[in-house]
């Protein structure tokens, strides 16, 4: 009961504020209300007992990315942009295709949620563990090698923002 | 009164949160907010991810959106990059005057 009124509170969070931020004029208000929509996902997590992932959520999307995001709008002058036309040509095109979608989904909703059976989830057992301990054996034994990639993949985006940044290579 | 929230609540939800992404990847000007947009619609991802591994009692889902997240911040770090050094030589920031390619 409880959590369906935190789970419509979270919704209307995320979808407000996606709305919000794609229709402001200025840079930092659609950054401000990504950041709105941020925390409502991270709710929605909370919720779903991934109380780690709530955590990165938080400290590593609104504190480091959108961090990034208004430093740059900073460092860029958007003046000039906020006065002109926000929407491009092919919008109206653009809008009919994702309309398109949506009906696409909404009816295979209405339609087929009989026919979206998932495979039954198996019986509840006693949880010794927590989820951040959960998710580290897994991904410190069984994801190893991913994990180092995507360690590889972060040095690769670190060389190539300074490169791209830097006004003489 | 109150339906209990299923898996296909958080589906739905999702699917909202990624046709706005896409609306703004695809209708905006601003390459912030394009880049915004894109935020928006990996995080829609994630919500699918995290629903289904609540769902099947399995961490392989959120291991999956950490991926997901650590491959969202490179591509902001170089996008931003890439903003960046576009604006010092070409004084816009908006998509459609960067036609350098176009006939």
């Amino acid at each position: 009961m409880i959590d369906t009124v935190f789970f419509y509170v979270f919704a209307l969070l995320a979808v407000a504020g996606g709305i919000l931020t794609i229709t402001r004029r200025s840079a930092v208000h659609s950054a401000m209300w990504l950041i709105v929509s941020l925390v409502g996902v991270a709710g929605l997590y909370l919720l779903q007992q991934a109380e780690f992932l709530f955590a990165v959520q938080i400290v590593l999307y609104i504190g480091g990315i959108m961090v990034l995001f208004l430093f740059v709008i900073m460092l860029v002058n958007l003046d000039q942009a906020a006065r002109q036309r926000q929407f491009n040509k092919q919008r109206w095109l653009a809008l009919a295709v994702v309309a398109a979608v949506a009906v696409e989904v909404a009816y295979f909703l209405r339609k087929g949620a009989g026919a979206l059976r998932l495979a039954q989830p198996p019986a509840p057992t006693a949880v010794t563990a927590g989820n951040t301990e959960r998710l580290a054996d897994a991904l410190f034994s069984e994801y190893l090698l991913p994990f180092e990639i995507a360690s590889i993949l972060l040095l690769v985006a670190i060389v190539g923002s300074v490169v791209m940044a830097k006004k003489r290579i | 009164m109150l339906h209990p929230i299923t898996t296909v609540h958080y589906l739905v939800l999702s699917a909202a949160l990624l046709l706005i992404g896409t609306a703004g990847v695809l209708a905006r000007r601003n390459i912030v907010i394009i880049l915004m947009s894109i935020e928006l619609i990996l995080n829609a991802v994630n919500i699918n991810l995290v629903a289904f591994s609540h769902y099947y009692r399995s961490v392989t889902g959120q291991i999956f959106a950490i991926f997901v997240i650590a491959v969202a911040v490179a591509e902001a770090a170089v996008g931003l990059g890439i903003l960046i050094a576009l604006f010092r030589n070409k004084e816009t920031v908006l998509a459609d005057d960067i036609d350098l390619l176009k006939w």
